[in-house]
């Protein structure tokens, strides 16, 4: 039954998937690779890649993704419909009542913490991808390479994303 | 036109044309629900934002469900969610269903590899991006960074540990 087990960690993944984009890769990762072995992280890596370049919010990329390859356009519905469902649900509720929500000390309490722990989920995730992606001098220099362009200019990650690939297919 | 249908075809647009994860569309999103349409007011679709970031899920997503079920209830979220989810839906399985066959040519397999150093760029922006520096934060993202990259623990727990300690300080410095 892969396509309960895969309904059923994408919904895990979908109900702690705070903070959106590269704060869930840790658990995505965690659900896929380290417990099930689904795919490897090379292709995880690169399913990062491609949500960068292609419309649409990584987890819900990410679950297309691993749903098609583990079972085709059914495994790909299935995913991305177990990863969306309890977010949905909880914000039709907490839009009746939003008001009441909106200033709660408890939603500030809860954030004081997960916030930073958002940032260590991020910082936890570059380092995974890094000690794979990072392999010898020049994957070294790319990744400071393009470090530095995007955080001193205003070039879209996108372009980037390509400049990299360009150099790859130069140098590697 | 009926709602629904004007909804789905909204955040299908929507859906298809932001790049570069949920932040970028706002402003998309904005125009739509506020100017165009005039389905709520500026200051209701900023609450609605810090609403839907402050649960999980993607924003994007969120925000098409929220919108949607405040204009016309669970049938209204269904057509948002389903027109902001169906276009990358669609581009994430063409390319999933030609990645097999390209990813083994040395050339594609030299431009990921450039490409994946780059990732590790990106996502190490993204991170420092978020950082504000205080004693409290900087021990809860060492905690964390040390729990999941090091000690290989499952995020579940140390997102719900984080959260824990973030209660106590406030309880602890209310007192």
């Amino acid at each position: 039954m892969i396509l309960a087990e895969l309904f059923l960690s994408f919904l895990k993944i979908g109900i702690f998937s705070f903070g959106g984009g590269y704060c869930m890769l840790p658990l995505i990762q965690n659900e896929i690779i380290t417990k099930n072995n689904w795919i490897n992280l090379d292709t995880f890596i690169d399913i990062i890649a491609t949500s960068q370049m292609t419309p649409g919010p990584i987890a819900v990329n990410s679950a297309t993704f691993i749903g098609f390859q583990m079972g085709g356009v059914l495994g790909s519905a299935v995913n991305t419909f177990g990863v969306i469902l309890l977010p949905a649900i909880i914000v039709m509720f907490l839009s009746k009542y939003v008001e009441k929500f909106k200033d709660s000390k408890l939603i500030k309490d809860i954030f004081s913490g997960l916030r930073p722990a958002l940032v260590g989920l991020i910082l936890a995730s570059a380092y995974t991808v890094g000690k794979t992606a990072i392999f010898n001098l020049q994957t070294l220099l790319i990744a400071l390479g393009i470090f530095i362009i995007i955080n001193k200019t205003k070039i879209h990650p996108i372009l980037a994303i390509v400049i990299s690939g360009v150099l790859g297919a130069a140098v590697l | 036109m009926s709602k629904n249908l004007k909804l789905f075809l909204i955040y299908l647009k929507i859906g298809a044309f932001t790049f570069g994860g949920g932040f970028a569309m706002i402003p998309l999103i904005e125009r739509e629900v506020v100017e165009n349409n005039k389905w709520m007011d500026s200051q209701e679709f900023t609450d609605s934002l810090a609403l839907c970031q402050s649960v999980p899920g993607a924003i994007a997503v969120n925000n098409a469900v929220f919108i949607g079920y405040r204009i016309n209830g669970v049938l209204g979220a269904i057509s948002a969610g389903f027109g902001v989810v169906l276009p990358s839906f669609l581009i994430i399985m063409a390319v999933a269903s030609v990645f097999a066959q390209i990813k083994d040519i040395s050339m594609i397999d030299s431009i990921f590899n450039g490409i994946r150093a780059a990732v590790v760029a990106l996502i190490l922006t993204a991170g420092l991006r978020l950082l504000s520096v205080t004693a409290f934060n900087l021990f809860i993202i060492g905690l964390t960074f040390l729990g999941i990259a090091v000690l290989e623990i499952n995020p579940i727990f140390v997102i719900l540990g984080a959260i824990t300690l973030g209660i106590m300080k406030n309880r602890n410095e209310d007192r």
